[in-house]
């Protein structure tokens, strides 16, 4: 197929419907928006379900009850909304069905801005709803990526019986890059042997989808076996990209949109003969915990860069385990970090800024004082 | 001979194949089993069981689907009805079915169920309101009539300062989408007659494609309320039937049609 | 090689669609090609800009502080950029939306008049196309050809008829030329 000029929250739809999407339920948020109205326009037209909730809420719990029979499910929104679909999330999770989250990030706290952030990254990858649980998180960089990772999220999802999260922000979602778009897959017309889907003279016994297990060792067992499979996934799933790490003595380490600023910045690097390298996580979660630690082991120090307060910055500090110095660089509440100031913390660190005293969050900030 | 007396065809009371066989963990006397077992007759007698995926919510009728014998989901607390759109738009040749309390429909999920009628989603939600939040003690309920005691309205419901009950068919009968929303009582055998009757018809709507219904079922709670169940029934009729009067709130032309 | 261009004007003035139309020029031309708007509130009618980002490799950041080269289409435009743009790169300013010329005496700079062209042409949209053509003429990243082509390949069909005025407004935007200040 030729590559076509995509929007990201319209690829990210397409590529899902693709994928052999059955439903979509959501609810409009922007910057997620045209992701919605894609949905709105393309699932009937295919005689796939669409329909527009009442409120985040209410879409999850659609997702909920879709997954509930086994079909190819998502939804979208944006950080606001996603802190109204927690709920939906841990209940998904505590029934082992499927379903695509795609979160399309914005500035928070509260209801913040439209513009992009990462501050979304410790709710997604860490948590937010209740329980023990664990999601995968695809955090895409590009619109091919973006695409690539929304198809490999049903799979995964259905594979190991979760969520699976499309984690980006928004200036991914309303930017256009050329993608190219997978073949249409055709949408499953049977149903797994676990799901919900009336007995139709199939199965003697009836199944039941719930997440409750009120005797307590009952919900033990249930989470030793979510665990076993986050095992599973942690073997088998972790993804994450490189670019000029062959003779690196210094790593940046960002994901998503400002892991590709940071390319940038680690390109002029080089060519100023800095010997930098990028790692760009694709997958926070299950997280490259292993190989930053076997990174730390030659190389002389990290540098993080987030569109938030240094989130992921906790996660590479405790692969890297102290044993070289981690500097932060972020952005915040939807401002996108240009090139240059990243060049510029890669020259300080090259030129003997690197510390394995005190935090490098406290550095930053001293840093940021003044910085409008 | 004994043997003589009891052949299958004298049989005029048993259990029906959509219940399984098991104690519930209700309370004595509550109406919860009436509403079981009146929803599992209308489903063996429409022969259905096969297509029923029923949506239990939070509340008394958590364990709902330990007592049916179809498949179930569990929703989050209010959320039934989404839960239920989502199934149904899935397999729109299924019959989706909620099962609420008044805690669960009218207060945490009332979004949920309105914009489900306003959507005519063709699914059927059985609202058993009992004026309290029973599983967690017997709280004031969105349905607890004015002055009524409960735990947590302890000099009795006082509007003033906690606002009225709410008239959950009334309201949802407001709605364009909405089919078939009827309020029943099943506080005698006369209105137990009449609630299997609209059991049916809103399951026929459903099979008809005709939209959303929803059967009201005016319930007791002899353990929270603190009363035998034969004084709860009583309380009901005195209490709650003028406050929530029985009858039909919205039945569209083409429901009118359906004979049963 | 890497090339970034913004364009940048009121909502209306097709500042979002002249980007596309060079983004998707870029692709058709087998380069790598990234377009981010300004989004949110001001895309209703108050200033929109857009950076397009060409290159021959993957690309890293999609927004530049100094862009190789800026079309403004109006006033608040030319004072917000013409400061960031890159030492020696393009300023193609529309100047009927302006009273001012650029003051910058590094960069390669020309006033169009893009309001007044597009309305000889007599459809004043044109005006983005009339700029977009000044921006090719002074910009060596895509030959003109290339963009009428793609304009004919993406234009949707219902405004098939619009193409020779298109076609018209981005040569006579090309006559153009920019001298050093």
């Amino acid at each position: 197929m030729a590559r076509e000029l995509l929007k990201g929250n319209e690829a990210i739809a397409e590529a899902a419907i693709r994928a052999g999407l059955q439903a979509y339920f959501g609810y409009p948020i922007t910057p997620q928006t045209e992701l919605l109205e894609w949905m709105s326009k393309r699932m009937p037209e295919l005689g796939r379900a669409f329909v527009q909730a009442e409120s985040e809420l209410a879409a999850i719990n659609m997702v909920y009850g879709a997954a509930c029979t086994g079909a190819r499910v998502m939804t979208s929104s944006s950080s606001p909304g996603i802190s109204l679909m927690m709920e939906g999330i841990s209940y998904i999770i505590g029934t082992e069905v499927p379903a695509v989250l795609v979160d399309v990030m914005r500035g928070g706290p509260g209801l913040g801005n439209i513009a992009p952030a990462q501050s979304d990254y410790n709710q997604i990858v860490h948590g937010g709803g209740h329980g023990d649980y664990h999601l995968i998180v695809l955090a895409p960089a590009s619109v091919q990526e973006a695409v690539d990772l929304t198809v490999l999220a049903f799979d995964l999802a259905e594979k190991y019986r979760t969520v699976a999260v499309v984690l980006l922000d928004g200036s991914l979602g309303q930017m256009m890059e050329p993608a190219e778009l997978p073949p249409m897959r055709p949408v499953k017309t049977t149903f797994p042997e676990w799901a919900a889907t009336g007995m139709m003279g199939k199965r003697e016994k009836r199944n039941i989808l719930t997440s409750i297990y009120l005797n307590p060792p009952d919900e033990e067992q249930t989470n030793l076996r979510l665990l076993r499979r986050w095992q599973e996934v942690e073997a088998s799933e972790i993804r994450f990209k490189e670019y000029f790490m062959d003779d690196a003595r210094y790593v940046v380490v960002g994901f998503g949109s400002a892991g590709r600023v940071a390319l940038s910045a680690v390109r002029a690097a080089r060519a100023e003969g800095i010997p930098v390298g990028l790692l760009r996580p694709v997958t926070l979660s299950p997280f490259p915990y292993e190989h930053i630690r076997k990174l730390a082991q030659r190389v002389e120090g990290f540098l993080v860069v987030e569109m938030n307060a240094g989130q992921m910055l906790e996660d590479v500090r405790l692969a890297v385990a102290g044993q070289k110095p981690v500097e932060f660089y972020g952005r915040l509440g939807g401002v996108m970090p240009f090139p240059d100031e990243i060049l510029s913390e890669i020259q300080r660190i090259a030129s003997g800024g690197l510390t394995l005293e005190g935090h490098p969050r406290e550095r930053w900030l001293q840093r940021m004082n003044g910085k409008n | 001979m004994v043997m003589e007396q009891i052949l299958p065809e004298e049989i005029v009371y048993q259990r029906p194949e959509s219940l399984v066989e098991v104690s519930t963990h209700y309370c004595p006397g509550c109406t919860h089993g009436v509403a079981h077992r009146l929803i599992a007759e209308v489903i063996d007698e429409m022969g259905i069981r096969d297509r029923m995926i029923g949506v239990a919510s939070v509340g008394c009728s958590v364990f709902a689907y330990n007592y049916f014998d179809f498949d179930w989901v569990q929703a989050p607390h209010g959320r039934a009805p989404a839960m239920a759109t989502g199934i149904k738009r899935v397999l729109p040749d299924r019959f989706v079915v909620t099962y609420q309390g008044d805690g669960d429909m009218a207060s945490i999920g009332m979004a949920e169920v309105v914009h489900a009628a306003a959507r005519g989603e063709n699914i059927t939600v059985f609202f058993i309101n009992n004026a309290n939040y029973g599983m967690t003690g017997g709280q004031m309920a969105p349905t607890t009539l004015p002055g009524q005691r409960t735990t947590s309205s302890p000099g009795g419901r006082d509007v003033e300062t906690a606002g009225y009950p709410i008239r959950a068919a009334e309201l949802l009968a407001t709605l364009e989408g909405a089919s078939y929303v009827v309020r029943r009582s099943l506080h005698d055998p006369k209105n137990i007659r009449l609630a299997k009757k609209a059991i049916r018809t809103a399951l026929e709507v459903q099979a008809q494609g005709m939209g959303f219904s929803m059967v009201e079922l005016l319930s007791i709670c002899p353990t929270n309320w603190g009363m035998t169940p034969v004084d709860s029934l009583h309380w009901l009729e005195e209490h709650m039937v003028p406050y929530y009067p029985l009858g039909d709130y919205k039945v569209a032309p083409m429901v009118a049609q359906i004979r049963i | 090689m890497q090339t970034e261009i913004i364009i940048a004007g009121f909502g209306g003035q097709g500042v979002l669609f002249a980007g596309q139309l060079l983004s998707y020029a870029a692709m058709d031309a087998g380069k790598e090609v990234t377009w981010i708007p300004s989004y949110g509130p001001e895309m209703r009618g108050g200033t929109a800009n857009c950076t397009v980002v060409i290159s021959d490799e993957e690309i890293g950041s999609p927004l530049v502080r100094h862009p190789q080269a800026v079309i403004a289409m109006n006033l608040p435009s030319l004072d917000k950029y013409e400061p960031l743009v890159k030492s020696g790169g393009v300023l193609i300013v529309n100047a009927s939306m302006v009273n001012r010329q650029p003051t910058r005496t590094d960069i390669h700079w020309v006033m169009v008049p893009g309001n007044e062209i597009a309305e000889e042409l007599g459809d004043r949209r044109m005006t983005n196309m009339v700029m977009l053509g000044a921006l090719l003429a002074n910009l060596p990243i895509l030959p003109l050809e290339a963009l009428i082509q793609t304009l004919e390949a993406h234009l949707p069909a219902r405004h098939h008829r619009l193409l020779p005025l298109n076609v018209e407004a981005l040569k006579r935007g090309a006559e153009y030329l920019a001298v050093k200040a």
